[in-house]
């Protein structure tokens, strides 16, 4: 039995235990955003120039709210996973690099909700019509 | 501390390995940028069809596809880059004449899915 925090494992050199965990996930949510990009890209290209109709239409068809909020919710969880290594590779100072870090997950966060609850809108909207 | 911070890329000369891994992070970024430009689509849809029209109206403009064909071919290239960088995390292709041929062949299907996207 181990009464230490994480943390204070990790400052006595010990493993925190979640070093592994960000470079899982980032394999996990490229492996599920192969086909979901796909999917998506190809999906949405085939609606181009047609408009609201055509864009309201396919979205309230069965299963294209589910796959693309899926495909939003894997690609911002992607981003934020990757553009925290970045900001880790090239922020030397720390409080800069915590702050910056916090900043993306909250603006990608804020992003991701409300394109999923747009979908999900959208949907509704769109088979009332 | 002055310590020389990881990753100084300059001082190598280029190699199809570094190359790619750059364009790897590059093409990450791009689509990140892609990503939220895309999302502004969907996020004004709710708005009704007016000004769902006036964003679409920006995002398939002609330079918008121009925009758009450029964001796809980096978006692809990332997907196809990280099917390879998948594989070499299960310890696969990972001899030097791999990884020369399976770059050829990241290089090859961005392109391809590019023209395809472009033309569906």
């Amino acid at each position: 039995m181990d009464y230490r925090s994480p943390l204070s494992r990790a400052r006595g050199l010990g493993s925190a235990g979640q070093g592994v965990h960000h470079w899982r996930m980032q394999r996990f949510s490229a492996v599920a955003l192969v086909p979901l990009t796909l999917w998506f890209a190809f999906s949405l290209a085939s609606l181009d120039g047609n408009g609201y109709t055509a864009f309201a239409e396919w979205l309230s068809r069965p299963w294209v709210p589910a796959l693309a909020s899926l495909f939003f919710a894997a690609a911002y969880y992607h981003a934020a996973l990757g553009i925290q290594v970045v900001i880790e590779d090239y922020v030397s100072r720390e409080s800069t690099r915590v702050a910056l870090i916090l900043f993306a997950n909250l603006v990608l966060l804020l992003l991701a909700v409300s394109t999923i609850v747009s979908i999900l809108v959208t949907a509704l909207q769109g088979s009332n019509a | 501390m002055d310590r020389p911070i990881s990753p100084h890329l300059t001082i190598y000369k280029p190699q199809v390995t570094s190359v790619m891994s750059v364009l790897h992070r590059a093409s990450g970024l791009v689509s990140i940028a892609a990503l939220l430009w895309i999302s502004l689509l969907f996020i004004a849809a709710p708005y009704g069809e007016q000004r769902f029209e006036a964003v679409a109206g920006i995002v398939f403009s002609w330079p918008g596809k121009v925009l758009l064909a450029f964001l796809a071919l980096s978006l692809f290239y990332h997907l196809c880059n990280g099917i390879r960088h998948l594989a070499w995390d299960t310890a696969r292709g990972l001899t030097m004449p791999a990884i020369r041929s399976s770059a050829v062949w990241v290089l090859a299907a961005a392109v391809v899915l590019t023209l395809l996207v472009l033309i569906v």
